[in-house]
């Protein structure tokens, strides 16, 4: 029972997309701003007492944090908190599958968005990063593909708990206890070594985010991580699996 | 050739759990028709509406729409029908033009057909000076008006419209009475549900009256009255009086509150012995309705 979402799915993106840029200027803000406070309050300022981690300056080791963090967050909050708010409260999703549109498309949009918006902040937050100079080119370019199979990722995690939270106010413990955690604890302002040796493993088994942090970093640098192979198809395979899991779960709820 | 219908139901059936919302109806709904499902609350005809809809799977039964099965084929079948959900639900981050720009993109109708259909639509449902206003900014009238013209901007085969005038004031009322005239006219086939029985009345060719999920009436409005209610109804004041007289003339009656209801084929000669020999205080005769049809068969409980 593989869900089977169609090429109709785009015209939800594309609703998505309209909204987007009706309201452009807020929400092309952060991506421009939220970077550049980072790299001179974490990058420079405590950079200052840092130095250098692996042999690389502080500032160069968080840039890719940056961006994976931002990757993580566009899509993840996508497809929790306005998912539902589009599901729950706006009855989006109703109004659709009235049209020749099923649900497994209007999901498979939704989650199609999500990793657009993560495309879409990479890749502004990436001009920054290049204009500070603190990111290789040409290989950092390859952050702007990577980043919709990321923010797939993220989108089809996220989209989730959505299917299974009861309400809005519920979605705040994926929020605080897997995304916040993930935040800190995956390799993004300080080197994975430096934890206890199981946390270790756990991090580079099963956090999402520890996934795109390494690619990201490899990728920034110029310096191929060991695990950079073994990263990326983690995140092809886990964006595959919760992509189709997130379809399915949505379909239980909204199919009564 | 007969005429096929554009919907037929058969031993349709819907349980959420234990509860049978809908509990083996059949109906078929013919071409330019407007057939109308009555009920109280919880009846089953928003769960009805749904499935012809093909949004939410039967638990038994049969049913076809345009002759497709709606489980095999829900595509087809949605890509020619218009519907007005029971609750509004209007894309509230775009305008009312963007509201039928978008939901054309949904059909697949290319840009320069859709904006040519929805700026019709809006004058059709009088809300062209309203095209570029937020959802939120129009009334409740004017919300029910735009989701009865996005369900027009595809062409629909068939309207299928969730009590399209709830919440309305008269006037609001009045108006979409007259554009859901207007597109019966134009030889539309319409399925409708409603509590207003004023509305199935003016509106349908043939209803059904649903209560527990079941369909205990089907006919045309005046048919239903005349067999059900009688051409006329005697009203006069209850009084000890009133109900010996009644009883004796052996006619059939029920008392609601201050008031007894006869009903009978000879109205003139009920009321003409009530005057004389009851002293009944007040009595009014007055043509039978719909509304007397569905109170007799659904009882006068209150329903939430
Ligand atoms: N999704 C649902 N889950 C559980 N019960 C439902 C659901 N939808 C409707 N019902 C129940 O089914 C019955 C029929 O509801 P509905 O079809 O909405 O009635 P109507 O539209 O005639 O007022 C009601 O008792 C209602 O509470
Ligand atoms: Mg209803």
């Amino acid at each position: 029972m593989i869900p089977r979402p169609t090429w109709y799915a785009w015209k939800v993106w594309r609703r998505n997309w309209d909204v987007f840029f009706k309201t452009y200027r807020v929400n092309f803000l952060p991506p421009f701003v939220e970077p550049v406070l980072y790299l001179l309050a974490i990058g420079y300022g405590l950079g200052m007492f840092v130095g250098e981690i692996d042999g690389v300056p502080y500032v160069l080791y968080i840039a890719p944090a940056l961006l994976a963090i931002s990757m993580m967050n566009s899509s993840f909050f996508e497809c929790t908190y306005s998912s539902f708010v589009r599901m729950y409260y706006q009855k989006t999703f109703d109004a659709m599958i009235s049209t020749p549109l099923s649900i497994e498309d209007v999901i498979a949009g939704e989650l199609l968005w999500g990793a657009t918006r993560s495309l879409i902040y990479a890749t502004a937050m990436l001009a920054v990063l290049i204009v500070f100079g603190v990111v290789s080119l040409p290989s950092s370019l390859l952050v702007i593909p990577f980043s919709f199979l990321a923010g797939l990722l993220f989108s089809g995690i996220g989209m989730c708990f959505t299917a299974i939270t009861p309400g809005i106010d519920t979605l705040n413990y994926p929020a605080f206890l897997f995304i916040t955690p993930m935040f800190l604890f995956s390799g993004t302002f300080f080197p994975l070594s430096v934890l206890p040796e199981a946390l270790q493993l756990v991090a580079i088994a099963v956090l999402p985010l520890a996934q795109v942090v390494t690619v990201t970093r490899s990728l920034t640098l110029a310096t191929l991580s060991p695990l950079f192979l073994y990263s990326l198809a983690w995140i092809a395979s886990c964006a595959a699996i919760f992509f189709f899991l997130s379809i399915h779960l949505m379909k239980k709820r909204l199919v009564v | 050739m007969p005429v096929k219908p554009i919907i037929e139901g058969q031993g349709l059936r819907k349980e959420f759990g234990t509860l049978k919302a809908v509990d083996g109806i059949s109906f078929s709904v013919m071409p330019g028709e407007v057939f109308g499902f009555l009920g109280p609350n919880g009846a089953g005809k928003t769960t009805t509406m749904k499935m012809i809809e093909c949004v939410s799977p039967a638990t038994a039964g049969v049913l076809t729409v345009f002759g497709l099965d709606v489980n095999r084929d829900p595509r087809g079948i949605k890509r020619w029908l218009g519907v007005v959900p029971q609750e509004t639900n209007l894309d509230p981050d775009f305008t009312a033009i963007e509201n039928l720009l978008i939901y054309a993109r949904y059909f697949g109708i290319p840009p320069a057909e859709a904006r040519r259909r929805s700026e019709d639509l809006l004058s059709f449902v009088q809300l062209s000076e309203k095209r570029n206003v937020p959802i939120e900014k129009l009334s409740g009238g004017m919300k029910r008006r735009l989701i009865l013209a996005r369900a027009l901007v595809n062409s629909p085969r068939l309207l299928v419209l969730d009590e399209p005038t709830i919440g309305l004031d008269p006037q609001a009322r009045h108006l979409m009475w007259e554009k859901l005239k207007a597109l019966q006219a134009a030889g539309n086939t319409i399925v409708l549900t409603t509590h207003y029985l004023e509305e199935a009345e003016r509106l349908c060719n043939r209803l059904v009256i649903m209560d527990h999920g079941k369909i205990l009436v089907e006919g045309a409005p005046g048919d239903l009255v005349r067999q059900y209610a009688g051409e006329d109804v005697v009203e006069a004041d209850h009084t000890p009086g009133v109900v010996r007289c009644l009883e004796e003339i052996g006619a059939r009656f029920e008392v609601h509150g201050d008031m007894v209801q006869v009903f009978s084929d000879r109205p003139k000669e009920v009321a003409t012995r009530l005057l004389s020999d009851c002293n009944p205080g007040r009595v009014f005769v007055r043509r039978g309705s719909l509304e007397d049809v569905f109170l007799s068969l659904t009882g006068r409980a209150l329903r939430d």
